[in-house]
């Protein structure tokens, strides 16, 4: 089975990163096994994108160990961990009036050869990603002009085109409105479910979180201070703790999903 | 799960396993081919067209004899011949030289600095090169030549390639330039080099009188004295123009931004060294035959990425052939309008290349996304 290459666990021990002086990772230490799909929560400033940026190699000057598979990052060229690990952004425009395919294709450069060339093979590998997520008919417009929950999907075919062991997620929701939000978390949730590719997603939306993650860390003040199953990690007294809010949360009767309600004033006592 | 190890999806669509045809940009060959076919119509006319006239027939049977195997009986003068192969011909390909290395180097420039106005000298090329120029009014009677070229170009070509390095060198902390950092320090530098100039014609009663041979030299004219100086400068921009070729891809992945282009596995600062050696090397060229000629590094890439799109593999040689036909008939104009007076070919690059940009911009206007 060919879906063997796409799996690789990830481990990350004793991170710590320090930012002009400042510590925004201490001693970041958990562990992914291969296939699984796992969230990133926590409140702003808690260190989350400088984790991502450290896991997916752009970010190198941390000390700690951080492995894909049995690769010891530090020791991988840009390219070769392009090859292991794609990264999916917020949606972003491009300059130029690139098309669809051309953005998609992007994810074939760790595998171009010096004159740059994309060959049968990779042009296969662009089909497979273009219709994994249903953009295939997109192929030929602008992709500037996509709407952002189009663009989105782009940029996963994107990242799929780097053919990836592990896809990471850099809160990939946060410019979409609700149905997208679904749509986009179905789609890596199958992504992950077919291809075995090892998910990990900084995210903002803790009932999504809970709707489409089997597991969940919690990052707060750069520190680890909670990690395990969904129904576990979202309590009342962690939302208390880590993110300020007083919430109730809730077990939906007919999922068994946590939801989270915030406390909010009821509208008389709005002025 | 399917068969080809993908997720079987429950959409009608993939159960009616529709093909998509694969969408692909202009092709290539005809795009090359058509400019290929103008730029070879251009230098004809180039070679053809200037002050003495000469048989049409002529220009055939120097083109046979010039062919191997083929040797006719002249039916045309010997000065004739001089004035073509001798004059025109190097000319023509000066101009051709210059203006696809300049259109290279400004899809490279443009590429790498995400920049609609970034041109082959955003970066203190044009400031180096006018200072390096203006230091070489100084040294005019030393009667000194290299490579076939006089004071002058020579340190505009080292000024203009110099300014370049000293921008990158101090804009990179940390052993990163930053896009932004460039641009500015680029502009610092420009406008430094820029007030000593000033200061020097100022200054300088022996600048200000040399000082129409600088200017017109700044302005821009294809000035080119025979083979010698072509047979250093043109393998220079053929050389340049293949290093060009091999960074499209990575150009193409810089649209992501620097880090999005990391994360596809591009080694940015290599990158970024490689494609300002490379545009300001084939700028500093250009230079050296040409002075500062304006318009043709901006506009060209953009008027051919109007045309055929952004994808740098097709553009990149595209903008090549386009500016390499567009300066040889701007060049054409230049020494023909007024002759046997020249004017500066940077005059009509502006003038004749701005409307008509103006003209394609507005035709596809909404399309054109920078």
């Amino acid at each position: 089975m060919n879906s063997d290459r796409h799996r690789a666990s990830i481990d990350v021990d004793d991170l710590s990163f320090a930012y002009n002086g400042t510590q925004v990772l201490h001693d970041v230490t958990f562990h992914l096994a291969s296939g699984e799909m796992v969230a990133i929560i926590g409140p702003n400033g808690a260190g989350k994108t400088t984790l991502m940026a450290c896991v997916n190699g752009i970010l190198r000057e941390h000390t700690g160990r951080i492995c894909i598979g049995n690769a010891d990052l530090r020791f991988m060229k840009a390219r070769e961990v392009a090859r292991h690990i794609a990264v999916v952004p917020q949606e972003f425009q491009v300059p130029f009036a690139y098309r669809v395919r051309e953005v998609v294709a992007l994810g074939r450069s760790p595998y171009l050869g010096r004159f740059g060339t994309l060959h049968e093979s990779d042009e296969r590998a662009i089909d497979r990603a273009l219709a994994v997520t249903d953009v295939e008919e997109l192929q030929g417009r602008e992709y500037n002009a996509l709407s952002g929950g189009e663009r989105q999907r782009v940029v996963i075919a994107l990242a799929l085109a780097q053919d990836p062991r592990v896809l990471l997620l850099d809160e990939p929701t946060v410019h979409l409105d609700l149905s997208h939000r679904i749509d986009l978390l179905r789609l890596v949730a199958k992504i992950n479910a077919g291809r075995g590719v090892t998910v990990l997603a900084a995210m903002h939306d803790i009932d999504l979180v809970a709707g489409f993650f089997p597991r969940v860390i919690v990052l707060g003040n750069g520190r680890v201070v909670a990690d395990g199953p969904a129904g576990d990690v979202i309590t009342s007294s962690m939302l208390q703790r880590v993110f300020d809010v007083e919430a109730q949360v809730i077990e939906d009767p007919d999922t068994g999903l946590s939801r989270v309600f915030p406390k909010l004033d009821p509208p008389a006592e709005r002025v | 799960m399917s068969d080809d190890g993908h997720p079987a999806v429950s959409l009608p669509r993939s159960l009616g396993r529709v093909e998509h045809a694969r969408w692909h940009g202009p092709r290539a060959s005809v795009v090359l081919g058509g400019l290929v076919g103008i730029l070879l119509i251009a230098a004809a006319a180039g070679v053809w067209v200037g002050s003495v006239w000469i048989h049409p027939t002529a220009l055939i049977g120097m083109f046979w004899n010039a062919m191997p195997f083929v040797e006719m009986q002249p039916w045309w003068s010997a000065t004739d011949q001089q004035i073509l192969i001798g004059i025109r011909l190097p000319r023509v390909l000066a101009a051709a030289g210059v203006g696809a290395s300049l259109s290279i180097a400004g899809v490279m420039f443009q590429g790498l600095l995400r920049n609609p106005l970034a041109d082959p000298f955003v970066i203190g090329a044009s400031g180096g090169a006018a200072m390096g120029a203006a230091a070489g009014t100084f040294l005019l009677g030393l009667q000194f030549t290299a490579f076939g070229f006089g004071v002058i170009p020579l340190l505009g070509f080292l000024g203009s390639f110099a300014a370049v390095w000293i921008v990158f060198v101090l804009a990179r902390h940390h052993g990163r330039a930053r896009i932004s950092g460039l641009i500015l320090v680029g502009f610092a530098v420009s406008s430094v080099a820029g007030a000593v100039n000033a200061l020097l014609v100022m200054l300088s009663d022996q600048l200000q009188l040399r000082m129409v041979q600088t200017l017109t030299w700044i302005l821009g004219g294809i000035s080119v004295n025979g083979w010698t100086p072509l047979a250093t400068v043109l393998p220079v921009m053929a050389v340049g123009g293949v290093a060009g070729m091999l960074l499209t891809a990575r150009l193409n992945a810089l649209v992501l931004g620097e880090r999005g282009a990391v994360r596809v596995g591009v080694d940015i600062e290599r990158t970024k060294l490689f494609v300002i050696a490379v545009a300001s090397l084939l700028t500093a060229v250009a230079v050296s035959l040409s002075g500062l000629i304006a318009f043709v590094g901006l506009l060209i890439p953009h008027a051919v990425r109007l045309v055929i799109g952004p994808n740098n593999r097709l553009l990149l040689p595209a903008a090549a052939l386009a500016g390499a036909a567009y300066l040889i008939l701007m060049d054409l104009i230049a020494r023909t309008l007024l002759a046997p007076m020249e004017l500066p070919v940077g005059i009509f690059t502006a003038i004749v290349g701005s409307p008509f940009f103006i003209i394609l911009l507005r035709r596809v206007r909404g399309n054109y996304e920078f």
